[in-house]
């Protein structure tokens, strides 16, 4: 599966993942709280600064993510033209795709892996309330690897239907791919108590 | 929890995933095509409950955020999470926790109909209640201009209710998953 992460040895790739985080919070916040055009360009400036020269990120990783909301940030800035004024415009869309920018830097630049351990971390405090923490990197894991189960198993029902002469039918596709993943489930399930996973809190190795 | 709904959380996120990958299709008369993404909320609540479908929705929202460009959009990261429609994925595990939590109510005489009243309320309602006015804060644009950028979806949103209704129905003949306090499981 592909992750957006780009490896590098950049002080931005081995900045904690925490802070990394906590500066994007702080960042969101603050363009928020001040709602002023020098501010977000300063921002925007050392967004850019930060990816580009400090992370040495090529920029099509930040484009990547910049991409899927181009558009709307377009359409936004045309709304605003029409019904405010361009200050007013350009504040609300350059903030946006600062912050959109920044979150890309962090995505592209931290390990699955240290982001898991600061999710871990960020619900250390739900312990109390029964919540594991340690689950986390588990599910996780167990997501990414079933995803390619999933579309195969949908994949090997389109196949046997198309073989009986249905084409294009999605609604009786969902229905044998469900009942066949909740099977799964199950099993999977009686697998995983068998291998103790509801005794012990599970700590998984790191791996890259 | 037990183990068993740790693994149906991750497989319906997995689902949820793959269920982004279909190609949108494009349905005439309806100004945008349909992802099936949604439809992936609509059944988490529906087939597996309240909690359990929330869970499934925070989990693939987690492993979004982690950086695997899963949304049907070809987006992921966290970029998306500070977008100007990120409310609506925000509202994602609340849409599905208030589909289980109407569906486990309705659950003795789940019928197509109660399923679409679940569906309709907790995938529609929810959704672009929760959507809408983040949107209108987040991008500074009146609540009405942002509903109105809102209502192109919504007939694909009422096709996808209707459809996950039907699903969600043959599902619970054939493999019912939700658990009522005062009847014993049927599955050992």
């Amino acid at each position: 599966m592909l992750s957006l992460y780009r490896p590098g040895t950049s002080p931005v790739h081995r900045a904690r993942a925490g802070l990394k985080l906590a500066g994007l919070a702080a960042l969101g916040t603050g363009l928020f709280a001040v709602p002023r055009i020098e501010v977000v360009l300063a921002a925007l400036a050392a967004v850019l600064a930060t990816g580009l020269l400090l992370g040495r990120l090529p920029a099509g990783a930040l484009w990547a993510q910049v991409r899927p909301v181009w558009l709307l940030l377009a359409g936004l800035f045309g709304f605003h033209l029409l019904v405010t004024d361009a200050l007013t415009g350009t504040v609300a869309v350059l903030r946006l795709l600062a912050l959109v920018l920044a979150a890309a830097v962090v995505t592209a630049t931290t390990r699955v892996t240290e982001l898991v351990a600061v999710v871990e971390w960020l619900l250390r405090p739900l312990e109390v309330v029964g919540v594991r923490p340690a689950r986390v990197g588990l599910l996780v894991a167990m997501t990414l690897r079933f995803i390619p189960v999933v579309a195969e198993r949908a994949a090997r029902i389109r196949e046997a239907q198309a073989a009986r002469g249905a084409s294009g039918v999605r609604l009786g596709l969902l229905v044998p791919l469900l009942v066949q993943v909740l099977q799964l489930a199950h099993t999977l399930g009686e697998a995983l108590d068998a291998r103790g996973a509801d005794d012990v809190p599970v700590r998984r190795p790191r791996r890259a | 929890m037990k183990t068993r709904d740790l693994a149906y959380v991750a497989l319906f996120a997995a689902i949820v995933a793959v269920l982004g990958q279909f190609p949108p299709v494009p349905v005439p008369g309806i100004p945008v095509p349909i992802t099936a993404q949604t439809l992936g909320v609509m059944l988490a609540g529906s087939v597996l409950g309240a909690r359990r479908g929330a869970l499934a929705l925070l989990l693939f929202l987690t492993v979004v955020a982690l950086g695997v460009p899963l949304l049907a959009s070809g987006a992921g990261g966290l970029g998306v999470f500070v977008g100007p429609t990120a409310g609506y994925l925000y509202s994602w595990p609340v849409a599905a926790f208030v589909i289980g939590w109407l569906t486990e109510r309705f659950w003795r005489r789940y019928n197509l109909a109660w399923a679409l009243v679940a569906n309709l309320i907790g995938g529609i309602a929810v959704i672009y209640a929760i959507g809408i006015p983040f949107t209108s804060l987040y991008a500074d644009i009146p609540l009405s201009a942002s509903a109105v950028g809102a209502l192109a979806f919504v007939p694909g949103d009422v096709v996808k209710a209707v459809a996950a209704s039907v699903v969600a129905v043959a599902v619970r003949r054939a493999y019912p998953v939700i658990e009522l306090p005062t009847r014993r499981a049927t599955a050992g």
